[in-house]
């Protein structure tokens, strides 16, 4: 591992300032990603600022909805957080392993990088890690790659559990940044790879995210976070469905449903939920609302089995969400 | 192969073990020391500013199953090779070094976490439990002994993490049915496949 320098700030204006005072520099909280990023060389950090002791790990609830702080530890758990936003206390259970809960963060989990094997391995090239150097997985094993939003130059998948939840939810972040303090649907965090896959997120150097936000909506309390992996525990999705549902007097209200495993970001099934709006929700409109999550898919040479995937997935995810 | 990052290993208890001998030679090469960078304070956050370290060798304290252990690390260090390169706390295991496998699982404040995704810098001000801090004395933990009355393992090497682990999954309460407690161990992986066995281990102590 590469040498670096280690700074342990106590307020978020100090972490934001030590950060954006130096290029080399980055944020480190619980260290499960940003370890193993700077030990396989993905990351290489002058300096790593540790925000550990920042005081952002309350969740808390109030008027405008749940408000959870970026270092706030084991969400899933909350008692609040488990009745009115179970989509999101199941997406934080099925991530990662206990040992792995028990450290990571809010924050740091939105901003994990791609688990695309071309990307772990330095050995490969990668646009993501090293714009012009091309990208192997479109001609490697691409099994596990983006159906949607993937581009030319990059077709990895964003990993994040919760970040899929949490678009579910309309839910947003807030950061403080060398620029000031801003709000950013979780959706629009990331950024779609195009030409330029190294530029994952919108954040700036140094903006820090502080808190997430999830408002008070019709659909939160009745929502469900379907994940399907290789193994049955301590994988990243396949694919995976967040559905949240506001059904009245059997006829959709309302209704969210994002992907996650299939595009570079939580990718939001909105022909899908168009399906849904305004029409009873039955086994036909669930049927329809499947077919139209799977609206312009590119499967790539071995992944074309996601569609159908993606498919079956929302209609599983409806229908079991619908007795809740 | 990757760079542990490790200065050269000095030998307290003026010892020489085998495996220090066959691990120096391979540590010699990696070792820097461009001391330790004094804090500047801050008009704007915290008064006393935040703490400025490394990146060279950095003097700190490690509380280890209840003893207080001070060592000298790069930043860089892991708290896995910080365990086993210098305090010669050998039993906590390198298995994949990435946090896929949980051998290299011990307690911090009681919560179980993999060593290698944690930096030693930290947690310097937690309490440090590995394998070798579940017994008392010459008596086995009752984790340890269900593991032995249950054959809970072929090879070994995951073991130490499979034990801390279950050690703070019961703890958690997470063993209301075997399913449960397949769930809750699923973060350390066992290549000879004792799982069944793990598992009963587990169940007797819970019972």
């Amino acid at each position: 591992m590469k040498p670096f320098a280690y700074t342990r700030a106590h307020t978020v204006w100090d972490a934001v300032a030590a950060v954006s005072a130096e290029p080399g520099a980055r944020y480190l909280a619980g260290g499960t990603e940003m370890v193993n990023l700077v030990r396989e060389g993905q990351e290489s950090p002058d300096r790593l600022v540790d925000i550990g002791d920042l005081p952002l790990t309350e969740v808390r609830v109030h008027g405008r909805g749940v408000r959870i702080g970026a270092l706030a530890k084991r969400v899933h758990e909350h008692p609040e957080v488990r009745r009115r936003l179970p989509v999101l206390a199941e997406a934080g259970l099925s991530a990662a392993s206990p040992q792995v809960r028990n450290v990571a963060t809010p924050g740091g989990n939105l901003l994990q990088r791609t688990r695309c094997h071309y990307f772990r391995d330095v050995r490969f090239p990668c646009n993501r890690r090293e714009p012009g150097t091309g990208c192997a997985a479109l001609r490697g094993v691409n099994r596990n790659n983006a159906i949607f939003g993937g581009s030319e130059h990059c077709v990895a998948v964003h990993p994040s559990d919760i970040a899929v939840a949490l678009t579910a939810l309309d839910a947003v972040v807030h950061t403080h940044g060398p620029a000031g303090e801003r709000v950013i649907p979780v959706e629009e965090l990331y950024r779609l790879p195009g030409d330029e896959p190294n530029r994952e997120t919108v954040l700036d150097h140094g903006e820090l995210i502080v808190a997430i936000d999830v408002p008070p909506t019709p659909f939160a309390a009745r929502s469900h976070y379907l994940k399907l992996r290789d193994r049955a525990s301590f994988a990243f999705a396949l694919v995976s469905v967040a559905v949240a549902l506001d059904v009245r007097a059997g006829v959709t209200h309302d209704v969210r449903i994002a992907l996650g495993g299939v595009a570079p970001r939580p990718w939001r099934a909105r022909a899908a939920e168009d399906a849904l709006r305004g029409r009873r929700f039955d086994d036909d409109a669930r049927a329809a609302a499947g077919e139209a999550a799977t609206t312009g898919a590119k499967p790539l040479p071995h992944n074309e089995f996601k569609v159908e995937l993606v498919r079956r997935a929302v209609v599983r995810a409806l229908s079991e969400v619908e007795g809740r | 192969m990757y760079d542990s990052g490790q200065e050269p290993v000095r030998d307290n208890e003026n010892r020489l073990s085998r495996r220090r001998v066959l691990g120096s030679g391979a540590l010699l090469g990696a070792a820097t020391a461009v001391g330790t960078t004094v804090g500047v304070g801050s008009g704007h956050g915290d008064p006393a500013g935040p703490e400025v370290l490394g990146a060279g060798g950095v003097d700190i304290t490690l509380r280890v199953n209840g003893r207080d252990r001070a060592l000298r690390v790069e930043p860089r260090v892991t708290l896995l090779d910080a365990l086993r390169e210098r305090l010669d706390l050998t039993g906590t295991k390198k298995g994949c070094d990435q946090g896929a496998c949980g051998a290299c699982t011990v307690l911090v404040d009681g919560e179980r976490v993999n060593a290698c995704l944690t930096l030693a810098i930290m947690v310097r001000d937690k309490e440090i439990t590995t394998i070798e801090g579940l017994a008392r004395g010459d008596r086995l933990s009752p984790v340890q002994e269900a593991f032995l009355d249950r054959d809970a393992f072929q090879c070994g090497y995951c073991t130490p993490g499979q034990i801390v682990s279950a050690t703070a999954l019961i703890a958690e309460g997470h063993t209301r049915s075997a399913e449960e407690i397949r769930e809750w161990m699923s973060g350390n992986i066992c290549r000879c496949a004792a799982y069944p066995n793990i598992v009963a281990a587990i169940e007797d102590v819970a019972r």
